[in-house]
């Protein structure tokens, strides 16, 4: 029997505002997959983002939604986790809205080790605003602001993300559908600050300027530039030319998780009184 | 039984008061001269079970206020001149959300870094028109220790029953000096609650005019579920670019505080019944104005202080009431001049208004503002 989706979807909140053959409505439906596999409550889940595309995926969602200012979805889901430790706190947005306004959170929430899970849609460009180039734009390519080629080197959000302290990091892709579901769950499970990357598409403010023929090809390119870590651990150097590793990337089961070590805190001051 | 007595700094009350009020959480980012309300709270709150985080810059201190108020704690963030620049993009996000939350900051000298040990009074002006957009306001200028502390307590009241952010904007010299508090005890000051939902989840619309201007807040976790956004929006929270809609729902946020002035407005009157020249004063500098006002009257002239404790609503049924009966308005201010437009507004040009502008980090001594009361003729 198919996966009943509508019933973790808003009634009457559809269609969404996504475009034909965007990826966004893809990782959506993981996310619900992986909700639904992990029985969360919806009373009990926080689903908080930013500011763009991806960033209106909450008010999708039946569950606590709050959609936030540009960037600042990491601080917000912050101020609710720490008010409500018990409940699931999940963030969903895109490359710019996390990497750049919003960078500044996003490595601190990773330095933390605060158990919340964050979904960074990466398609490579500002879609909302119309194709501006972002910190994960590659280098040559065009956007709307860089009409010469992209000078800019980009961000490799999950090394990014490691860096900074985040102890479970996963990446996927919009076309390894069936895999979405089962980083998310994983990454909810965790306890810890985790980060899941999903390479995206935008057809239509990055691809057409981008000499991508059409939305299959740019799902082709995500197919084929897709190497599973296992797989990558019997290629060469030369072989792994190009390409974007896939699957858990990273899990610290050690680092302590900051809710857990703020309740010490109020332990030690008690202690104290 | 005797109260509990302290002598304590401006910013240390204002700590102490936000306890009094409720709150149990904290995220600020460290900044002159309003750090104190940081170190005493970091250690206070967790005592209460309570909850202080140092955040990493002054945008996610005020972002996670309004994440931990949505989920129904009792929040406050401190900060100082370019702090409260940065953080107005979320001021403006409290506002439209309505999420009740405090926003203590003292007042330094500015532009930019400017004098950041030297007092100032120049951000009342930020305080109502920092953050882009119509949006109510509400801030609270204190000139005590005593009062800051209380001024906080008013200011968590507030937050609560207008479900919108409020401002306690302390000049430095308010903030760091230290004076006699007197604490009061449990229940002889009022604590507001928040209103919360009596309608069930599946009924629940966190902007439902149903229930007044000020709609019941439910929070995170507590079995609603409900959406919020910064777009503008409808009853049920979730964005709309319907032009009656939005129209009528901006207007409502502007009137939960206009149309409920008389509530919010405070002030303090001191020898004004016979008074032909009124010192309007707020924070630090009344106290200079009072000493002022004293030795004019013992110079046989009738001179009185306005002491404005709301700054924003601006009390202007009380200037324009004063500004139909005296000869002046004597103005000192910590900044070129910023009150005094909002009095030259209500004077309507009806009686002259006469500046004492200082800028230089120094305070305004009763000299100035004796001198500027005998220029009225």
């Amino acid at each position: 029997m198919a996966f009943d989706y509508d019933k973790w979807i808003r009634p009457g909140k559809l269609p969404h505002i996504w475009c034909p053959g965007c990826g966004h409505g893809i990782v959506m439906k993981g996310l619900i997959r992986a909700m639904d596999t992990l029985n969360l409550k919806k009373e009990e889940t926080a689903v908080v983002s930013g500011i763009g595309c991806a960033s209106r995926l909450p008010g999708y969602i039946d569950c606590c939604t709050l959609h936030t200012a540009h960037g600042r979805a990491a601080a917000f889901a912050t101020g609710v986790k720490m008010a409500k430790p018990e409940m699931n706190v999940i963030l969903v947005g895109g490359d710019g809205d996390g990497t750049a306004i919003g960078g500044n959170h996003f490595i601190h929430a990773c330095r933390r080790n605060i158990n919340m899970t964050y979904i960074i849609m990466n398609n490579y460009i500002y879609g909302m605003t119309g194709g501006q180039f972002s910190p994960c734009t590659p280098t040559g390519h065009k956007a709307s602001t860089t009409p010469y080629g992209n000078p800019d080197p980009g961000f490799d959000i999950a090394k990014l993300a490691i860096g900074a302290g985040a102890t479970f990091v996963a990446r996927g892709t919009a076309f390894h559908a069936n895999q979405i579901d089962k980083l998310i769950a994983e990454a909810i499970q965790h306890k810890g600050f985790s980060v899941v990357e999903i390479l995206d598409d935008c057809p239509t403010t990055y691809g057409r300027r981008n000499k991508y023929k059409s939305v299959i090809e740019m799902m082709n390119r995500l197919k084929d530039v897709a190497v599973p870590v296992k797989a990558a651990e019997k290629m060469t150097a030369e072989q792994l030319q190009g390409k974007v590793l896939t699957g858990v990337l990273y899990k610290d089961e050690t680092k302590p998780e900051y809710t857990a070590e703020y309740a010490k805190v109020i332990e030690r001051a008690q202690a104290a009184k | 039984m005797s109260k509990k007595v302290a002598f304590l700094q401006g910013n240390e009350a204002a700590a102490h008061g936000a306890l009094y009020a409720g709150c149990d959480f904290f995220a600020g980012y460290p900044i002159t001269p309003s750090t104190e309300v940081s170190e005493v709270l970091s250690a206070e709150l967790p005592k209460i079970g309570g909850k202080f985080m140092q955040m990493e810059d002054e945008i996610a201190a005020m972002a996670t206020i309004l994440g931990a108020s949505l989920a129904g704690a009792k929040v406050c963030t401190s900060t100082s001149g370019p702090g409260l620049s940065l953080k107005q993009e979320l001021i403006g996000y409290g506002c439209i959300a309505e999420i009740p939350c405090v926003i203590y900051n003292v007042m330094r000298g500015g532009p930019s870094t400017g004098m950041p040990t030297g007092p100032s009074q120049s951000d009342v002006m930020a305080a109502k028109w920092g953050t882009h957009g119509d949006h109510p306001a509400i801030c609270l200028t204190p000139a005590s220790v005593q009062e800051t502390y209380e001024e906080m307590i008013r200011a968590f009241n507030l937050a609560e029953k207008y479900r919108t952010p409020v401002m306690v904007m302390p000049d430095e010299i308010v903030a760091h000096m230290r004076e006699r508090v007197v604490f009061p005890e449990k229940g002889e000051i009022e604590v507001v609650p928040r209103k919360s939902p009596t309608v069930p989840p599946e009924q629940y619309k966190p902007y439902d005019t149903s229930f007044g201007d000020v709609p019941p807040l439910a929070s995170f976790g507590s079995g609603y579920k409900f959406h919020v956004t910064g777009l503008n929006k409808m009853q049920d929270g979730f964005p709309t670019t319907k032009a009656d809609v939005v129209q009528a729902e901006e207007e409502r946020q502007i009137r939960k505080v206009d149309a409920n002035i008389d509530d919010i407005v405070t002030f303090e009157e001191y020898m004004l019944d016979d008074a032909e020249v009124v010192v309007v004063a707020y924070g630090s500098t009344s106290r200079s104005a009072r000493y002022a006002v004293n030795v004019a009257r013992e110079q046989g002239i009738k001179a009185g202080m306005f002491r404005i404790k709301t700054f924003w609503p601006f009390p202007d049924k009380q200037i324009k009431a004063l500004a139909s009966r005296v000869k002046g308005i004597v103005i000192p201010e910590m900044n070129l001049g910023m009150c005094s437009l909002e009095l030259e507004r209500c004077a309507q040009g009806k009686v002259p208004v006469l500046g004492i502008f200082r800028v230089d980090g120094e305070p305004i001594n009763p000299d100035q503002i004796l001198a500027k009361i005998k220029e009225v003729k």
